[in-house]
Order: C-alpha cells, then sequence, then structure tokens
C-alpha cells in the first residue's frame, strides 16, 4: 500500500514522523481526508485529532488549532500544541477542564469569555483522544 | 596594616564568594546547553510556518491587516529580560537601547507602551513612569510554548484591534557563549516575509483570506516564541561568562590577600625574635 510521510510539529519541537497509509482530521470547512498523491493544498484545523491511519491501526493526535500543509510527498501538520494519545497528561488536562468550566460559570467578560470556551474545548478534546488510546 | 585576623576573615569570605561564582557559572553553563537544544527543536516549525506564510502571502494580493503599514499613533515596545540580575550587562544593554530609542523617537508617554517580559525590565520601566502595557514574570528557564502563549496571544491582538499600530522586539541574540548583541525587530505589520522561500502553489481550503486569518497571528506568535529562547540562550550565557569573571577576579583576590597574610605573619615572627633577642640582651 502507498503511503505518505507525515510530521506533527509544534514550537516545543516535533511530535511525530512516520509513513502513514492515510491522514484524516477536521479542518475548519469540514472532515478531510489525505490518502498519498494529494494536491498541495493549506486548510487551518479545527481543535481535535489528527487520525493516523498506519498498517491497520488508527492512532490519534491531540491538536489546538493550527494548520495542515499537504505537499505531494509529504503531510505537515503545524500547531501551537499537539500531543499522542499516549503523551497526554490527562490529571492536567482534567484540571484545565474543571477550571475552564469554573470560569465560563463566573461569566466574566467577553474575552474571558472566549478563553475559557476555548480553553473548555481544547481539554475536552484531550480528554476525549486520551480515552482512545 | 590589617592584622592577621582580619585579612585571614576576608580571604576566607572570598574563597566562599568564590565557591558560590563558581557553582553559578556551571549552572548557568549546563542551562545554555538546554537552552541550545531548545531553540534548535524549534527551529523546524518556524522554517515550516515561514515557508507557507510565504507562499501565500506572496501568491495573493492579500491586505490582511497584518500585512499592511498603517499611519502610527501608538507604537509597542516588547522588551525580553531576565528576572533575575547577576549576569553582566545582559539586562543594562537591552535596556539602555530601549530607553534611548524611546526618547528620541517620542515626545509624549500616549505615544508608546511597553510589553515587559522578565522582572528587571517590568521594574525599570515602572520606577521611570514609562507605560507597562502588559508584562510576564517569573517564566522558567526552559519556557515552554504554552509559558508565553497568553502574552504573545494578546500582543498580537493588540496590534489587530488597532491598541498599536507597529511592534518592535528588543532582545539579546545569541551570537555565541561570549557575544550577546542587542536586536531590533520589526515584528508587526510583518513586512519583510522571507522572499527568498521555494514556490508550491496550494490549493486553499476554504480561501486564503480565512487560512490567513489563522496562520498570520500564528507566525506572529511564534516569532515571539522565537525571540524569547534565542534571549533566554543569550542571558544563560550571559551569566556564565559574568560568573566566570567573577570567579577569576576571586582567585586573584585570594592571591594578593595571601600574600599580605603571609607577609603579616613574618614581620610578627620577626618582631617577636627581636624582642626575644633584645630581652636576653638585657640581662646579661
Amino acid at each position: 500500500m502507498k503511503t505518505i510521510k507525515v510530521s506533527v510539529v509544534t514550537p516545543d519541537g516535533p511530535v511525530y514522523e512516520a509513513d502513514v497509509e492515510m491522514v484524516s482530521t477536521k479542518a475548519k470547512s469540514g472532515e478531510l481526508g489525505i490518502l498519498p498523491g494529494h494536491i498541495p493544498l493549506v486548510a487551518p484545523l479545527e481543535i481535535g485529532a489528527v487520525r493516523l491511519k498506519k498498517d491497520g491501526k488508527t492512532e490519534f493526535i491531540a491538536v489546538s488549532g493550527g494548520f495542515l500543509e499537504v505537499r505531494p510527498d509529504k503531510v505537515t501538520v503545524l500547531a501551537q500544541a499537539a500531543e499522542r494519545a499516549e503523551d497526554i497528561d490527562v490529571a492536567r488536562a482534567k484540571a484545565a477542564k474543571e477550571r475552564a468550566e469554573r470560569r465560563l460559570q463566573a461569566k466574566q467578560d467577553d474575552i474571558d469569555f472566549k478563553r475559557a470556551e476555548l480553553a473548555l474545548r481544547r481539554a475536552m478534546n484531550r480528554l476525549d483522544i486520551a480515552g482512545k488510546r | 596594616m590589617a592584622s592577621l585576623r582580619d585579612i585571614k576573615t576576608r580571604i576566607n569570605s572570598t574563597k566562599k564568594t568564590s565557591q558560590i561564582t563558581k557553582a553559578m557559572e556551571m549552572v548557568s553553563a549546563s542551562k545554555l546547553h538546554r537552552a541550545e537544544t531548545n531553540a534548535k527543536s524549534f527551529v523546524p516549525y518556524m522554517e515550516k510556518i515561514q515557508e507557507v506564510v510565504a507562499n501565500i502571502a506572496l501568491g495573493s494580493s492579500s491586505n490582511h491587516p497584518m500585512l499592511v503599514k498603517r499611519p502610527v499613533k501608538k507604537t509597542g515596545y516588547l522588551v525580553i529580560t531576565s528576572d533575575r540580575g547577576l549576569a553582566g550587562a545582559y539586562n543594562s544593554n537591552v535596556l539602555r537601547t530601549v530607553y534611548q530609542t524611546i526618547r528620541e523617537r517620542h515626545q509624549s508617554t500616549d505615544e508608546y507602551a511597553i510589553i515587559a517580559i522578565g522582572r528587571i525590565g517590568l521594574s525599570f520601566f515602572n520606577k521611570r513612569n514609562i507605560p507597562v502595557a502588559l508584562h510576564i514574570t517569573g517564566l522558567p528557564d526552559q519556557p515552554s510554548f504554552a509559558d508565553i502563549k497568553a502574552i504573545a496571544n494578546q500582543t498580537v491582538s493588540m496590534f489587530a484591534d488597532g491598541t498599536f499600530d507597529e511592534l518592535y522586539m528588543y532582545y539579546n541574540h545569541f551570537v555565541s557563549a561570549i557575544q550577546q548583541d542587542v536586536t531590533e525587530r520589526k515584528l508587526l505589520p510583518l513586512t519583510d516575509l522571507a522572499a527568498n522561500a521555494k514556490r508550491t502553489s496550494y490549493e486553499f481550503e476554504p480561501s486564503q483570506e480565512e487560512i490567513l486569518e489563522v496562520l498570520l497571528p500564528q507566525y506572529a506568535e511564534s516569532l515571539i516564541y522565537g525571540a524569547l529562547l534565542d534571549a533566554k540562550a543569550s542571558e544563560h550565557a550571559a551569566r556564565m561568562t559574568a560568573m566566570k569573571n567573577a570567579t577569576d577576579n576571586a582567585k586573584e583576590l585570594i592571591r594578593t590577600l595571601t600574600l599580605s597574610y603571609n607577609r603579616a605573619r613574618q614581620a610578627a615572627i620577626t618582631q617577636e625574635i627581636t624582642e626575644i633577642v633584645a630581652g636576653a640582651n638585657a640581662l646579661q
């Protein structure tokens, strides 16, 4: 089966690098699946999972936004934060979730509200993906 | 001349100080090493994002607000200093440059504001009544992106919402373990996007404009993080050099003190002998 090289990079260094059969993820414009031989593409990502199909198994990586770049020979995911399912710190994500929920309850001004909402989505995404390992 | 006891005390205290500075030198050396590794692992991210940004921004006739120069009413200065001193001229170099620039460029405090990273910078500007818009202190020695995400984000959005019309960064650029240069870098608007990047024509999903919307803030934030990593490496290098000098000076001081201690001891012995001989002579 044909494969394509994938790398997930964050400011703190590369998180994942391997040849996979398919990359699928959720972009801002909807679900996106990339097979080898895709045309060059750039798309911003939602907070969510990047699913990598490899040897019949699927690996999950939690990404906090960022974007995806596809080239004929390579797929790159650039995100400000990304973790493989097995690297997720569940306790920390739980704490972050509770903190964000408290902030949302407290109902502060607009910006804080938006920030808390984003934090909550990131935390829930992490917990969700950690559950799939 | 100081008494024997006094000299002995000074030698001892200098020795203790030199032990501390020696230890700090070695700690900084290992931190410098780690900071260099961190800076290295950031490179692939930065290169990639730069490439994509350059490709998109050049390929489009976009007039995204972050790419366009606008009349300057207020300028932001992002200044990166350390939290602690004992780093030689590390902080004073940056702060002097910023202070001079501000005095040359601006007449009133309404025309600019500071974003201070590091405690030394913060207290410097507070003392001089220079407006500080945002600040962060107590960053770890090996900062991760998450540590400065909030402040980078706010900084960039202050440009986006028109609080600032341009943004400069000031920090020490790491050249080598013994050389760090104060660097001024224009952060926003993004005007000097690398023009030499490889050109690839992309499909955009959903559209170029929307991608720039996501991409440019992320790019600006990573520039800030890159500068911070650079500054941290410089800080450890500066501290290492400063502590090495301090240790060397202490050694030199101990050497001269030991010399005068021996002289004083010899003088005391000579005097004692003279007294004994004189006493014996008097008895005869």
